[in-house]
């Protein structure tokens, strides 16, 4: 469980984050939605720390990720797995090279362990086959598969996912969806994903915040989403013609 | 105009701190030595062994010209014979080997470390690394200092053997001057310390080479346009420090 307590985030004058508190469990698609420039970025940066925060508290299972020290935060890194929105996969490095990578710089595994822990990890995200091929080789829905393969070849405590979708026709966003979902369920890690894409939250969303101008301005579920007063939110979640009959049709449902 | 001058001089002073504070961050004690080595290995080919070609092709043609420029224009009936191939021989030795050289890889090799790191920083590849609790710094840069103050002052011998077969392909292939003559001069009061002179100035170039063009690279921000903006940055900077380098080195070492 991830808890973020009273933060703010600065960028010289402006304030970016104010006053944030959110809870996120472990077992749970945890998802932070919000318009661009909403804050939700700075808010994951934070989260993960790649940015310090101006103030407030940070708790992974209790501990406080700001008030550590560099080497205790540096072995809480090792319980976190990222996907980031351009899957940042090394370039330089075949595919099972890259899934290999977190566990021969902190595993102390043999290499054959290493190796067979890798194609574990690609057969989990179906590219066993994969293996040999250099990043650029291969599609952008393959190269998300193969950062989440990369995530969890440590078996992380925490996944981070930033836009995980973003750039991916709807059919591989909606399977590469599903396989974060799968893998938080199946590890029982605490999943955190960063997403405006609407899809997502309707299908994964088990706990949902809403930042809006850098204020956490709503937190439920993707049900209740449905029947939501909060006017930012609903004007966000449902621009789109699509989603405004969703909406009609799923109240008069209720009804 | 005075502002500005004020405003540039706090930039680069700004840009210094920042610099040392890499520096401080690459030498920290590597956690995985052997990933480390592999990299180190990688980096002597990549960044020294693909350089070898383009230095011993400039090295003999410049070792040809100056043979033919110094007798040409400085060898008369009054001066020794050995005149023409001892001249060739300390311009080679003292500055084209470790200097003009370390010049023309800072173009090359310098470009090629910005544009990678910056091309890294951009894609979030660093990022990456950082989350996972790798020191990126570190592990991306230090392995290519190393390398570079391992194979620069190699290349520098290489150039000079070159620069020297350039010489008597002269002598060979035309009737500029007598082979004898030439190794009259080439073996005249010949200083080893010059030769230690060239391999100690070379190995304080390469780590200006590396270790500036790794800052400009490392510390991109923004696309494309910001990574062709750093690998420019780097070389010009490296050339400049290296000029600059070569004179105080050339005082100490000479003087």
């Amino acid at each position: 469980m991830i808890e973020v307590k009273g933060l703010y985030k600065s960028f010289e004058d402006k304030e970016v984050l104010k006053n944030i508190d959110a809870t996120f469990e472990a077992g749970k698609t945890n998802l932070i939605i919000g318009q661009s420039g909403s804050g939700k970025t700075v808010l994951m940066k934070c989260i993960v720390g790649l940015l310090v925060p101006t103030a407030g508290e940070l708790l992974y299972d209790g501990r406080n990720f700001l008030k550590m020290s560099k080497k205790e935060r540096k072995l809480l890194r090792r319980e976190m797995g990222m996907i980031f929105q351009s899957a940042a996969l090394f370039d330089s490095m075949t595919v099972l090279e890259n899934v290999m990578f977190p566990l021969r710089m902190f595993s102390d595994s043999s290499e054959k362990e290493m190796y067979r822990q890798a194609l574990k990890c690609l057969d989990r995200v179906n590219l066993s086959d994969a293996g040999q091929k250099m990043p650029d080789e291969i599609s952008g829905g393959m190269q998300k598969r193969v950062a989440i393969a990369r995530a969890i070849s440590l078996n992380p405590q925490y996944l981070f996912c930033d836009e995980p979708n973003s750039g991916l026709d709807p059919k591989t966003s909606l399977i590469i969806d599903r396989l974060i979902q799968d893998i938080t369920k199946e590890y029982n890690i605490t999943t955190i994903i960063n997403t405006h894409d609407m899809n997502s939250v309707m299908a994964i969303g088990e706990q949902i915040i809403f930042v809006h101008e850098g204020t956490k301005g709503w937190e439920g579920t993707n049900k209740e989403i449905m029947k939501s007063n909060c006017q930012p939110l609903n004007d966000f979640v449902f621009a789109s013609d699509l989603f405004k009959k969703v909406r009609e049709v799923a109240t008069e449902d209720i009804k | 105009m005075h502002y500005n001058i004020h405003n540039n001089m706090i930039k680069a002073l700004d840009s210094f701190g920042k610099y040392l504070l890499l520096m401080y961050r690459v030498f920290a004690r590597p956690e995985r030595f052997r990933r480390y080595f592999v990299q180190y290995v990688r980096e002597m080919f990549q960044l020294g062994f693909k350089s070898i070609a383009i230095v011993l092709l400039i090295s003999v043609f410049i070792g040809a010209v100056i043979t033919i420029q110094i007798k040409l224009n400085i060898e008369s009936p009054w001066m020794p014979k050995w005149t023409v191939g001892y001249v060739t021989r300390e311009i080679l030795i003292l500055e084209f080997s470790s200097s003009i050289m370390c010049l023309i890889l800072a173009g090359k090799v310098g470009s090629n470390i910005a544009s990678e790191l910056g091309t890294m920083r951009v894609t979030q590849q660093i990022d990456a690394l950082e989350i996972m609790g790798v020191n990126s710094a570190s592990y991306l840069i230090l392995p290519k200092i190393a390398a570079l103050i391992t194979v620069i002052p190699a290349l520098v011998i290489f150039s000079f053997s070159a620069g020297v077969f350039g010489a008597y392909c002269v002598s060979w292939f035309t009737d500029t001057i007598v082979t004898s003559h030439l190794q009259l001069g080439m073996q005249y009061w010949f200083q080893e310390w010059y030769v230690w002179c060239a391999i100690i100035k070379s190995v304080f170039f390469a780590f200006i080479i590396s270790s500036v063009s790794a800052y400009f690279g490392y510390t991109v921000e923004g696309g494309s346009i910001a990574v062709g903006k750093a690998s420019t940055n780097a070389v010009v900077s490296c050339s400049a420090l290296i000029l600059f380098a070569d004179l105080i080195l050339t005082k100490i070492l000479m003087g």
